[in-house]
C-alpha cells in the first residue's frame, strides 16, 4: 500500500473574522492516483477543503487551523503556497479570471518564471504542457480568443506546468457549454489514467462524477458525512435526498422501481449503460 | 405609470426575419430568425456557445437592435425604444450577477428595479419583502451584494428582476454554479411565474432543469433556429442531439434505450419511467401502482 498523498488529521479551520468553523474535525486520506469527487451544498466546506490541500488555507488566508494537513509528506502549514504549487495545482469555475497574459504560452510561463525555471527548460515545458491539455500549437493565441473549454484547459495547463502530482478542480465546468465540459473532464480522466495524477473535483453534477470518480466524499456544514465508492454513496438515495443532494437518475430509478414496485433487488446502477442493460433484461424476462 | 405592466399585443415575442451583424465587421451573430412566443409560454433556448442564443435574447430586451427584420416585444417595436424603455416589459437576468448588481445593500438592489420603473413606494416594500421571503434572502438584506457568496448573489440577481414583475423574463443560465438546493428554488420560481402568466425565456445548458420547467425548446446552431419542439421531441431526436453536441437528461437517455422502442414515453422524470417499466414488466407486487400509465 503506497503512502497516502493527502492526509487530513482531525482538521478544524475557522476563517479570520468568523466564529463558526468552516471545517469541523475533518479526517480522510487520499491515495496517489485516486480520482475523488467532493460533493455538498454551497457553503459545506468543499472549496475550503481544496484550499487546505494547496496551502492557501491557512498560509495565505490566516484564520485558525487545528489538526494537521499532510500533502506529499509535507505539513502544509510549514510551506509557502509557492512551494505547495509544485505539488498541487488548483483551478476554479471561472477560467477568464485566471487569465492575465497576452498569449497562451505566456499564461503557462507565468508560474514557471515565478518559480525561477531556466528559460531553455521553460521553452521545453510550455509546448509539452499545452499538448497535454489538447492545446498543441496554441502558443501564440490570446487567451481571450479561446472558447470557454479551451480557456479552462489553458488554466489547467498553467498549473500543470509546475508538474504537480495533484490537480484540484473546483466546479471547473459550471460556466462551460456541453462541449467544453466534455473536453475538461475527458482531459482530467486522461491525466488520471495515463499519468497517475491524483485528481480532486468539487462538483454538483453527480451523473458526471458517477462516471469518473473512484471515490466520493460528501460534506455537510463542514463535516464529512459520507466517504466511499460512487457505487456505495449514490446507492444511499434517501440519505442524500435528506442532505438536499441529488443522485444520478439511474440510481434514483432503481430505487423507485425497488421500493414502489418491488422490481429491483440488489445494488443500484449509477451510470446509464448498466441501468439500460438491467431494465432491458427485466422487460425481456417479463415479455417472454 | 401603470402599477404593473400587463402583457399586451397579440404575442409576447414576435421576431421576424431578424438578423444581427456586429457593427465592427462582417461577423453574422444571428441569421434570419423567426420566432413567435405566446403570452404565458415557458420556453427554453439551447445550443452551444456561439450558436446565437445570447444575441437573440439581447434583441428581446432591446440591448441589441436587429440589423434587419423586426423584433416586437409585448406589442412594442424594440427598434424605436431604449433598454430603459423596454425594462418594464422585459426583465433580463444575466448569467453572471456581477454584470448586473451595483447597489450598496441587497435590500437596495431589490428596491432599485421597481423604483426605476415607477412602482409606488408602498408597493416596492411589499414586492421586496415578498422576494426576500421567496428566495430566502432574510439574513442577507443588509449585506453588500458583493460580500455574499456567488450562489446567493446569483439569487439576488434573479430576485431583483422578479421584483419588477415584468410580463416577460429572460434567464441566461439561471442554474450555473448552483447546488441542488438553489436549483429547487429556481424550479419553484419557474412554476410560480407560470401560474402568474409570466412569459419566460430560459437560456440554459441544464437539460434536467429544462425538462422540468419548459414546454417548448428552441434549438440553435450556427446563428439559426434548427428545431422548435417539446422537450420530449427534442430529446428523442438523437440526430439533432448529436449534431448540436447536446445530451438529454440521464433518465430520458435510459428511456430512449429501453421503453421507447416498445412504444413507451420519452420520460422526463424517474417516476414517469418507473411507472411505465412497472406496467410493462407486469409487476404483480402489491406495491404496484394502479396509476402506471403508458403514454
Amino acid at each position: 500500500m503506497p503512502e497516502p498523498i493527502i492526509i487530513f488529521d482531525d482538521v478544524t479551520y475557522t476563517y479570520p473574522g468568523t466564529e463558526e468553523p468552516a471545517l469541523h474535525s475533518i479526517s480522510f486520506q487520499i491515495e496517489p492516483g485516486e480520482y475523488v469527487a467532493i460533493l455538498g451544498l454551497n457553503g459545506a466546506g468543499k472549496t475550503t477543503t481544496g484550499l487546505c490541500v494547496n496551502g492557501v488555507v491557512p498560509t495565505m488566508l490566516g484564520g485558525e487551523l487545528t489538526g494537521k494537513v499532510t500533502v506529499g509528506g509535507l505539513d502544509v502549514a510549514d510551506y509557502p503556497v509557492r512551494e505547495m504549487s509544485k505539488l498541487v495545482g488548483m483551478v476554479f469555475d471561472n477560467p477568464e479570471f485566471q487569465m492575465s497574459q497576452m498569449s497562451a504560452a505566456e499564461e503557462v510561463a507565468l508560474g514557471l518564471e515565478n518559480a525561477g525555471v531556466p528559460y531553455e527548460e521553460m521553452m521545453r515545458i510550455i509546448p509539452e504542457t499545452l499538448e497535454l491539455v489538447g492545446l498543441a500549437g496554441f502558443e501564440e493565441r490570446s487567451p481571450l480568443a479561446l472558447s470557454g473549454g479551451q480557456q479552462q484547459r489553458l488554466a489547467i495547463a498553467a498549473v500543470l506546468a509546475m508538474k504537480p502530482q495533484i490537480l484540484i478542480m473546483d466546479e471547473p465546468t459550471s460556466n462551460l457549454d456541453p462541449i467544453g465540459k466534455q473536453e475538461v473532464f475527458d482531459m482530467a480522466a486522461k491525466l488520471n489514467r495515463e499519468r497517475g495524477m491524483t485528481v480532486i473535483v468539487i462538483e454538483h453534477e453527480v451523473e458526471v462524477m458517477a462516471r469518473y470518480a473512484d471515490r466520493v466524499i460528501v460534506l455537510e456544514a463542514g463535516r464529512i458525512v459520507m466517504n466511499g465508492t460512487p457505487q456505495e454513496i449514490f446507492g444511499r438515495v434517501d440519505e442524500l435526498a435528506a442532505l438536499k443532494l441529488r443522485v444520478p437518475a439511474a440510481a434514483e430509478l432503481a430505487k423507485v422501481l425497488g421500493s414502489e414496485y418491488g422490481l429491483w433487488k440488489g445494488p443500484a446502477p449509477i451510470t446509464t449503460e448498466p441501468a439500460v442493460k438491467a431494465i432491458n433484461e427485466l422487460l425481456g424476462a417479463n415479455r417472454g | 405609470m401603470a402599477e404593473t405592466i400587463q402583457g399586451q399585443g397579440g404575442l409576447a415575442i414576435d421576431v421576424r426575419q431578424a438578423r444581427y451583424v456586429y457593427p465592427s465587421g462582417n461577423v453574422v451573430a444571428l441569421g434570419g430568425v423567426d420566432l413567435a412566443v405566446e403570452h404565458g409560454e415557458i420556453i427554453g433556448i439551447i445550443g452551444q456557445n456561439g450558436s446565437g442564443k445570447t444575441t437573440l435574447t439581447k434583441l428581446f430586451n432591446g440591448l441589441l437592435k436587429p440589423t434587419s427584420g423586426s423584433v416586437i416585444i409585448n406589442g412594442i417595436d424594440t427598434a424605436k425604444r431604449t433598454v430603459q424603455q423596454m425594462a418594464p416589459h422585459v426583465g433580463y437576468v444575466f448569467q453572471n450577477p456581477n454584470h448586473q448588481l451595483f447597489a450598496r445593500t441587497v435590500q437596495m438592489e431589490l428596491e432599485f428595479g421597481p423604483r426605476n420603473i415607477g412602482v409606488p413606494e408602498d408597493q416596492i416594500a411589499e414586492r421586496v419583502a415578498e422576494a426576500v421571503e421567496f428566495f430566502g434572502l432574510q439574513e442577507f438584506v443588509e449585506e453588500h451584494p458583493y460580500r455574499v457568496s456567488f450562489p446567493v448573489r446569483k439569487l439576488v440577481g434573479i430576485a431583483s428582476i422578479v421584483a419588477m414583475r415584468p410580463p416577460i423574463i429572460i434567464f441566461d443560465e439561471p442554474s450555473t454554479g448552483q447546488d441542488h438546493n438553489t436549483t429547487h428554488i429556481i424550479n419553484g420560481l419557474m412554476r410560480r411565474l407560470r401560474e402568474q402568466g409570466t412569459t419566460v425565456v430560459c437560456v440554459s445548458h441544464d437539460m434536467p432543469l429544462l425538462a422540468d420547467v419548459v414546454e417548448r425548446v428552441i434549438v440553435m446552431k450556427s446563428t439559426e433556429i434548427i428545431a422548435d419542439a417539446s422537450p420530449r421531441e427534442v430529446f428523442a431526436d438523437k440526430a439533432l442531439m448529436a449534431r448540436t453536441n447536446l445530451q438529454a437528461p440521464q433518465v430520458t437517455e435510459i428511456a430512449l434505450e429501453t421503453v421507447v422502442p416498445l412504444g413507451g414515453p420519452v420520460a422526463l422524470t424517474t417516476e414517469e419511467l418507473a411507472a411505465d417499466i412497472a406496467s410493462r414488466a407486469g409487476s404483480k407486487s402489491k406495491t404496484s401502482r394502479s396509476s402506471a400509465t403508458v403514454r
